[in-house]
């Protein structure tokens, strides 16, 4: 190929499944994960953690366990109360009124949930500290734990006294009330739907863990941990430890997924500081797998109410939403803002007019919540799919039908929606019908008739969901009107060396995204290098000290475009030198396979490589130009962008034993411009399987005393690669106009889009006799109940509501209300396990 | 998910395993596969001071033509199980069951003698054992004795065999023009079954339950029903008669025995069609 040439489309690497740059170093145990990190004369940490729900400490007697061999120190919440400048950080106030309770890394008088830390061992190895803490005799008054988020409501126990409520914010999103009532009058139809999302346990492959180590002079301390934020991390381990951010060097090393639960700030990586300034020794704290469930924060949590006006056709012309959301014991980094990252969703792909929405949020005695995959959007997207299929059903129109009558067409974008944001792009209709292609819908349905006429006992069920979501966090200005104490902008630099090579430094995170092979395909397509030649550095505050970090899909739209402007700003200085050594004018020249080359003159070319090094040696540059090819870019995105797609799977149901078995999933996402089609499908498929535990497998189950029943892998059931068809992907390409890239994210789409297919097409399967929801998880046990009732006409399978704060309505059965709760009621989502020390409450989310 | 400090020690023979177990008293436990023991110890629901390994004595580890029985080496993998062609040809139940336990990592460090020996009422192969009928061989300071399946099992964990002694072999009838079948209903692959049921129809009916009690067992009414000339069907809605069957989080007892119902007559359907 000579210079001249315009590379053909295939012999460009952006688009391409070019097989990822990490992979050989984590398939062959290369990549250092924190437990790896070995350094001489650490200490080990164990947390000794509250044994009860919510209890006054009575005692701490830690006089056996400091006595055992190998037992440095053992230190209370008490003890160590003097170590912290400020209490642990909540970055979102979501509003000015918001109730926070102080929280310490140790709790100092009471505990509030399970596994609470009251106390830190200090030993000289894992196996000591783990052995002292047991030793560690603490007594508690015991005070009544508050699980039910209605109860918490009622303020019939107060946890924080010092705030005197369990009620932390109310934050609502209504811009024309009025118009949202005129809807509700005027409406045709009507449906409601009231849903739990049940609470999740992040289950990331890798547990947390940190190691600190004071450096040997100066005062410095480099934190190695687990994290997804080392540079949110430096700032917050700044204000709470009092220690100056310019002593402290954050590095995440290999990371092994997060999935938003290392978003976060911990109690263990503050002791870990603490201890080290005050012992002068390294501290290394690792997770225990048993300790995951109950120290690292939960996803989901909330009771949502959903309604929906229609006109006669079923155009929906008004959402109105009200959710209670559980914070858990304590507001953790972005604990309050999750509910509200999904606040301006519920209306989903429709064009619907009128909007309001209300987010009631309230203290338990649980592990706080937190930002878990999808972040408030699964949740909202469920409740608008399920409700869309509720009112299918009443219409009695096909749902995927409704869909396309009520989506917002191509030509309406940009889209302003009535709860405020503008929607980029978006062509829903071509991603519906590409995935009904995909899924054989009318055969499916054939054969689902065929099934219903046979009286089968294995009856099949086809879920539709369309979603969208907002993500590339952020305009810094949009998050500042959400109260959010942190920018949305990514930082990268990018340095053309002397030899020709590349490195990149960006502010994202990556804990198995894949940004090192992304970034260095996008600069790769722009300089004409190859990708090999590209070095992506990360994860490392003393290598980018700018960074916003990976989470909420925005690596790409933010951090991969940063990347590409700070490459082009590289080649406009590149151009000049290149201009200026051919003694021709920039605009003349043309970047192609590595070379500049004058337009017209092929012979007249020079090699990036050539122009690299000659910046390097500064011999003969432009009068006033600076030496080196380097350059920074801190982009700011304009506006969120908004991936959509719409996903299709077939469920058989054993109605006699209420097995569900997923046996076709489709997926057609949209997310713009894809840099590496291999890793967006990656993203995808893992995705799925999230959104699809949630509906089947996933539940953080508690007892009424507040005590964790799912503490294990036997008992919350995370599924495996057995457990799935395999999957068929499609994707439409509608490009975000917000970035140069037209890029859109794709980490959370699968999972946003799944719960909801999974459900519908449960119901669709039960429709016939007669059931008309299922709580999540769809369990066996909760399917065949839902039949049972659905027979004997007692609806016990489908949520009830006991807050009576919402009037019955006509697509649930008369009486369904009032049903009295049987104690044997199988559907109660779960009994007493042997030796369990209670039933579980019989409260609205655990049933 | 650290255990508490245990000895352990390495037997080089069946006496030495005898004798360690001796020593070690009721605080000793012998180790084999280790993937019934370790799970609880790194709970520490399990807290044996001793731990003794006879993972390596091969010599317990075959599967032998017998004549009228199988014979198995109480230390023979899951997977060696699952892949035997005497299995395949004379007791296929056992090979199919072998191969639904777990994943294949597990299939590869689980052994027969370990799971029966646990007594884990969720565990496949105690009832597959009860419904073939298998008689176990066990070995201890005074000698060898043999135990029927159905007098192995006898409270939660617990089993006939004594302190200081070792599970070495199963016996097993062939059975292999019989009709058999094994329904196993589990939430994810690789969980134990919320209930499972074996079946073995060879003239008389043996149907050994997962998970139905805090023993494994004999669905003995259903037997008995099919003796006295009941239908499947009918036979089948005996399937919990006298149990008590677990609550946990996936299932309460009466949604068990409902499953046992569905499953032992899917089983016996099964296995009247391959007889």
């Amino acid at each position: 190929m000579t210079a001249t040439e315009v590379p053909p489309a295939e012999a460009r690497v952006l688009g391409t499944r070019l097989l990822r740059k990490e992979d050989p170093k984590l398939l062959t145990g290369e990549s250092r994960f924190i437990a790896d990190l070995v350094v001489p004369g650490a200490l080990h940490l164990a947390v000794v953690r509250g044994t009860v729900a919510h209890a006054r400490i009575a005692s701490i007697d830690a006089g056996a366990a400091r006595a055992m061999t190998g037992v440095v120190a053992v230190l209370t919440g008490a003890d160590l109360r003097g170590e912290w400048a400020a209490p642990m950080p909540c970055a979102w106030p979501v509003t000015p009124d918001m109730k926070n309770p102080a929280h310490y890394p140790l709790a100092v008088d009471k505990v509030c949930y399970l596994g609470d830390g009251v106390a830190v061992v200090v030993a000289e190895s894992e196996y000591a500290a783990r052995d002292a803490a047991d030793a560690v005799v603490v007594e508690y008054e015991t005070l009544p734990a508050v699980v039910d988020l209605n109860d918490a409501l009622s303020d019939r126990v107060v946890i924080h006294d010092e705030i005197g409520t369990n009620k932390s914010y109310v934050w609502e999103l209504a811009p024309d009330p009025a118009a949202v009532e005129r809807a509700f009058a005027d409406a045709a139809h009507t449906v409601r739907g009231h849903y739990l999302q049940q609470r999740l346990i992040p289950s990331a492959i890798e547990p947390r863990g940190v190691l600190v180590v004071p450096q040997p002079f100066g005062g410095d301390f480099t934190v190695y941990s687990s994290t997804q934020i080392p540079h949110i991390l430096k700032v917050m381990l700044a204000v709470t430890s009092g220690i100056s951010e310019s002593k402290l060097r954050v590095v995440a090393p290999a990371v092994g997924g997060g999935f938003g639960s290392k978003l976060n700030v911990y109690p263990e990586e503050l002791l870990a500081l603490a201890l080290a300034k005050r012992m002068g020794r390294p501290m290394r704290w690792i997770e225990e797998r048993s300790e995951t469930p109950l120290s690292t924060i939960q996803g989901r949590g909330q009771i949502q109410d959903i309604e929906l006006a229609a006109d006669a056709d079923g155009r929906v012309t008004a959402a109105r939403v009200q959710i209670l959301a559980d914070m858990g014991a304590y507001l953790m980094l972005v604990t309050p803002g999750v509910p509200l990252l999904g606040g301006f969703l519920y209306g989903g792909v429709y064009d619907i007019p009128a909007y309001s929405f209300t987010c009631t949020a309230v203290f338990t005695t649980k592990t706080p919540t937190d930002a878990y995959r999808g972040a408030g959007r699964p949740e909202a997207t469920y409740a608008i799919e399920r409700a869309m299929d509720e009112l299918a059903a009443k219409l009695g129109v096909d749902p995927a039908e409704l869909r396309r009558r009520n989506y917002i067409k191509p030509d309406q974008f940009p889209y302003t929606a009535a709860a405020g944001l503008v929607y980029d792009s978006g062509n829903y209709e071509a991603a519906l019908d590409k995935a009904l292609d995909l899924a054989g819908y009318a055969d499916v349905r054939a054969e689902q008739e065929r099934r219903r006429q046979a009286g089968s006992i294995r009856q099949l069920g086809v879920g539709v969901s369309s979603y969208m979501e907002m993500c590339g966090l952020a305009p810094s200005r949009a998050l500042a009107s959400l109260n959010y104490s942190a920018g949305g902008w990514e930082a990268a630099t990018v340095r053309l060396l002397p030899t020709g090579k590349v490195q990149v430094v960006t502010g994202t995170t990556p804990h198995g995204q894949g940004h090192e092979t992304s970034w260095s395909m996008i600069v790769a397509d722009r300089m004409g290098v190859g990708p090999d030649d590209v070095e992506v550095l990360h994860s490392d505050t003393a290598v980018s000290p700018y960074g916003m970090d990976t989470y909420g899909s925005r690596s790409l739209a933010v951090g991969g475009v940063a990347v590409a402007m700070a490459t082009d700003k590289v080649i406009d200085k590149a151009r000049q030198i290149a201009a200026h050594q051919l003694e021709v004018a920039a605009e003349d020249l043309e970047l192609s396979g590595g070379s500049f080359t004058v337009r017209g003159s092929p012979d007249k070319t020079i090699p990036l490589g050539a122009i690299a090094f000659g910046a390097f040696t500064a011999h003969n540059l432009p009068d006033g130009m600076e030496p080196n090819l380097e350059a920074s870019m801190h982009f700011d995105p304009p506006n969120f962008t908004f991936p959509f797609g719409t996903h299709i799977c077939v469920v058989e149901v054993d109605t006699e034993t209420g097995s569900v078995d997923l046996q076709k999933y489709v997926a057609v996402d949209d997310c713009g411009n894809q840099v590496n089609p291999l890793i967006v499908e990656g993203q995808i498929h893992g995705g799925i399987v999230q959104g699809v535990a949630q509906a089947l497998w996933e539940e953080a189950v508690y007892d009424g005393d507040g005590n964790l029943l799912t503490t294990t892998m036997i008992d919350y059931l995370v599924p495996s690669a057995p457990d799935f068809p395999s999957f068929v992907t499609g994707t439409t390409v509608t490009p975000s106009p917000s970035n140069l890239l037209g890029v859109k994210g794709v980490g959370e789409a699968g999972t946003i889009g799944s719960a909801p297919a999974l459900i519908n097409a449960v119901v669709d399967a039960l429709s016939p006799l007669g059931v008309t929801d299922i709580k999540m998880p769809a369990s066996p046990q909760r399917v065949w109940a839902a039949i049972q009732a659905a027979r004997t006409g007692t609806r016990d399978g489908a949520p009830t509501i006991s807050d009576g704060a919402t009037a019955g309505d006509a697509w649930r059965s008369a009486g369904a209300d009032e049903a009295p709760r049987r104690t044997d009621d199988p559907t109660a989502g779960g009994t007493v396990t042997p030796g369990s020390p209670a039933t579980p409450e019989e409260s609205e989310e655990d049933r | 998910m650290i255990p508490a400090a245990f000895d352990y020690k390495r037997a080089g023979s069946l006496d030495e395993a005898i004798g360690l177990l001796g020593e070690g008293g009721d605080d000793a436990k012998l180790i084999a596969g280790g993937h019934s023991l370790l799970p609880l110890m790194k709970l520490r629901l399990a807290a044996p001071a001793t731990l003794i390994d006879i993972a390596g004595l091969r010599d317990l580890s075959y599967i032998r033509d017998a004549g009228d029985s199988v014979a198995i080496g109480a230390l023979t993998r899951h997977h060696d199980l699952e892949h035997s062609d005497v299995l395949a040809a004379e007791v296929p139940l056992l090979a199919h069951v072998a191969g639904t336990i777990g994943d294949p990592q597990v299939r590869h460090r689980g052994t027969i003698g370990g799971s029966l020996a646990h007594g884990d009422p969720a565990s496949d192969l105690p009832a597959a054992c009860l419904a073939l009928g298998a008689t176990f061989t066990v070995v201890g300071p005074s000698g060898e004795r043999r135990i029927a399946a159905n007098d192995f099992f006898q409270g939660f964990l617990e089993t006939a065999l004594a302190a200081d002694e070792v599970l070495v072999e199963i016996t097993v009838p062939k059975a292999g023009g019989a009709g058999w079948s094994f329904q196993k209903f589990n939430r994810r692959a690789q969980d134990w079954a919320i209930v499972g049921v074996a079946a073995v129809r060879n003239g008389s009916t043996g149907i050994g339950l997962v998970n139905m009690g805090s023993v494994p067992l004999r669905a003995g009414a259903v037997e008995a029903a099919l003796d006295g000339g009941a239908s499947i069907a009918e036979a089948a809605s005996h399937a919990s008669d006298g149990l008590d069957p677990p609550a946990d989080l996936n299932a309460s007892p009466e949604y068990r025995r409902h499953l046992a119902e569905v499953l032992v007559r899917r089983a016996l359907e099964e296995a009247g069609r391959r007889s």
